[in-house]
């Protein structure tokens, strides 16, 4: 493939914004129930002026969660978004975050057909410090990577990176699946129930450079080809434990606490027991640790994931069948 | 140089109690109990019967704060003399059981000393939370483990306010004493605060075992944060909130602020300044657990108190 070789896509008339998917994740929460503020401002004009309603879906996805300020009440919401789990049989006992999953796939979705919406961008926190991730199913996904790349050219204060897991379309399980494109934007350090207000900023800004890609790309505009770094997930390492209670028994070593996306070689330290002993990473090859001592991965055994990092070719893109006119309510949503 | 009239007699403070998971996801303390019931080594001294303790161990399982109210502000005369058995709250009937184990509140048989180990996602570093300014035993315990700790920070907040005073779980006992270690959210084990707070109790446990074995300590100052008030979120009709901490007061937790300075930051990007009428000094700046309970932050002033010098009886 010729980087120089402009690569034809279709527009992306129908975007959603989704946040509160975990309820206590609150830059999303506090983020899109702003958005949905200046929408009602917006539409309240153009029902004035009779033109056509907004095309950015602005989605509170798990509102009981968010009211108890938990990041699920039966189950976890991101995870319900299989192909096994939309269609199966439903019970009546079928959890909230089931019945929920559903809800939403007949709102954005349904997954995997021609009226699913064109991209879904799932926000979230973590208490790792990450800083900006996004976080998707393919390293192939060229509205995406350009999308990423475009903050990173627009936020250059802001570490930034991308994040690949390698899962089939069949087993994907998150919200983002929903959608023709998506993916998740994870931004911490960030403690659950809490909002700071250089991570919401940094929220903020990246969602409006998202949503000017997206107008400048339906307008017609060429994005040139490039270079992007991806890191794919290679595994999850859990914490020591004791074989009885199955409690930790070690706590994230100093030297790796808030060291995500260091290089982690092979010897260096991941956890300090109680007792002050160190364990070490005994993988042979070096790898990039990141959800270093995510809160929310404890129950399920994942104390760091780690990444290799590849270098992904992108090729210059434009929206297929040039400009059907402009994409006037993401302007309309400038914030 | 202190007389005999001067100095404070105290009986020995055998008795002593240290609460993990009064607030169920606060990781450092449930992981410290836990340790220490596993094995008790490190907390044995002379003299002392040192009893680790999971205050609130329904929440410490679903790793919440509370299951159905704040087990630390539970301990409430009407709560603790409440009838009606098992229709009552999980945490009143715990605030109930604990104090027929460690109190009653109030009485000679009360326990001597409680640590109650608690972690904020607020910036406070190590804090000790003194309840009352004229508990010279307290005071000169917080000077030794200051002095000990020392060049590293460890600073005393003090809460006597008539009406912002709350029924803590460690006000069972005679000497009332909170550990506040932070920054670290809530479920999350971060390993130099774990360390941190472990180091606190060992100097706390080492003064009880001089004082217990005789030693005077000499009269000494006490520099503490007094409580003034808690500030609230700017919120809507609807009350919801529409501001967050401004990025300058983000994390400066027992830095001074002054009138005018920015405090919060609304969601359209305004700033709201403070409008007191002098300096204070704020902290509990952005604790995730008092969204619910409107207050984004605590002002507090400085004070110097003076604790007589204290002996054993």
């Amino acid at each position: 493939m010729e980087v120089d070789q402009v690569v034809p896509l279709p527009r992306l008339p129908r975007v959603a914004v989704c946040g509160g998917t975990h309820g206590n994740e609150l830059s999303g929460v506090y983020l899109v129930r702003e958005l949905l503020k200046l929408q009602r401002e917006v539409m309240k004009k153009e029902q004035e002026e009779d033109s056509k309603p907004a095309l950015v879906l602005l989605v509170l996805s798990n509102p009981r969660a968010m009211q108890q300020c938990r990041r699920y009440v039966d189950t976890d919401l991101n995870r319900c978004f299989t192909h096994a789990t939309l269609n199966g049989p439903l019970s009546d006992m079928a959890p909230y975050e089931i019945i929920r999953s559903r809800e939403l796939n007949a709102l954005l979705g349904p997954k995997g057909s021609p009226e699913a919406v064109d991209l879904v961008c799932d926000l979230h926190n973590t208490t790792a410090n990450m800083g900006l991730c996004f976080i998707g199913y393919s390293d192939c996904d060229w509205i995406c990577l350009h999308i990423f790349r475009h903050l990173q050219r627009e936020m250059p204060d802001t570490p930034m990176r991308f994040l690949h897991f390698d899962v089939s379309n069949k087993e994907s399980y998150s919200l983002d699946s929903l959608g023709k494109h998506g993916f998740a934007m994870e931004i911490g350090p960030q403690p659950h129930g809490v909002v700071r207000s250089n991570i919401y900023t940094a929220m903020k800004v990246g969602v409006q450079h998202m949503l000017d890609w997206i107008r400048l790309f339906n307008s017609g505009n060429v994005f040139e080809g490039g270079f992007v770094d991806v890191f794919t997930m290679v595994k999850h390492i859990d914490y020591p434990r004791d074989s009885e209670t199955r409690n930790i028994t070690a706590a994230i070593h100093p030297c790796l606490q808030d060291r995500d996306f260091c290089l982690l070689h092979p010897e260096d330290p991941l956890f300090q027991t109680f007792s002050g002993e160190t364990v070490r990473y005994k993988g042979t090859e070096p790898l990039y640790p990141f959800f270093i001592n995510e809160c929310a991965y404890y129950e399920k055994g994942i104390a760091l994931s780690l990444a290799r990092k590849r270098c992904i070719t992108i090729p210059a893109i434009r929206v297929k069948g040039g400009s059907l006119g402009v994409f006037r309510d993401v302007r309309d949503m400038r914030l | 140089m202190s007389s005999y009239n001067n100095t404070a007699r105290f009986s020995e403070a055998r008795r002593v109690a240290i609460f993990g998971g009064t607030h169920g996801n606060e990781m450092s303390g449930v992981t410290l109990v836990n340790l220490w019931t596993k094995n008790g080594t490190e907390i044995q001294r002379k003299g002392v019967e040192a009893v680790p303790f999971i205050t609130n161990p329904k929440a410490v399982e679903k790793c919440t704060r509370y299951v159905d109210t704040d087990l630390n502000r539970a301990f409430t005369p009407e709560n603790l003399s409440a009838p009606g058995g098992n229709d009552l709250p999980y945490e009143v009937l715990r605030a109930q059981e604990i104090n027929r184990i460690f109190g009653p509140k109030g009485s000679p048989e009360a326990y001597d000393v409680i640590f109650d180990l608690h972690n904020t996602t607020s910036n406070m570093g190590c804090t000790l939370i003194l309840e009352s300014s004229k508990d010279h035993f307290n005071l000169q315990m917080m000077n030794y483990i200051k002095k000990a700790m020392a060049p590293a920070s460890c600073l005393v907040l003090m809460n006597e306010h008539p009406l912002l005073k709350y029924s803590t779980s460690r006000s069972v006992a005679k000497h009332p004493v909170g550990l506040e270690v932070g920054p670290q959210p809530q479920g999350v084990l971060r390993s130099n605060i774990f360390e941190a707070m472990r180091v606190i109790l060992k100097h706390a446990l080492d003064f009880i075992e001089l004082f217990n074995e005789g030693v005077e300590f000499p009269p000494c100052t006490v520099e503490v944060f007094r409580v003034l008030e808690w500030i609230d979120y700017p919120r809507d009709a609807n009350g919801n909130i529409i501001a967050m901490v401004h990025p300058n007061l983000q994390d400066c937790d027992w830095e001074p602020l002054n009138p005018g300075d920015p405090m919060f930051h609304t969601f359209d990007g305004k700033t709201i300044h403070y409008q007191g009428s002098g300096t204070v000094y704020p902290t509990f700046i952005n604790e995730a657990a008092y969204y619910e309970k409107q207050q984004a932050f605590i002002t507090t002033r400085r004070e110097t108190l003076v604790a007589s010098a204290i002996i054993k009886a």
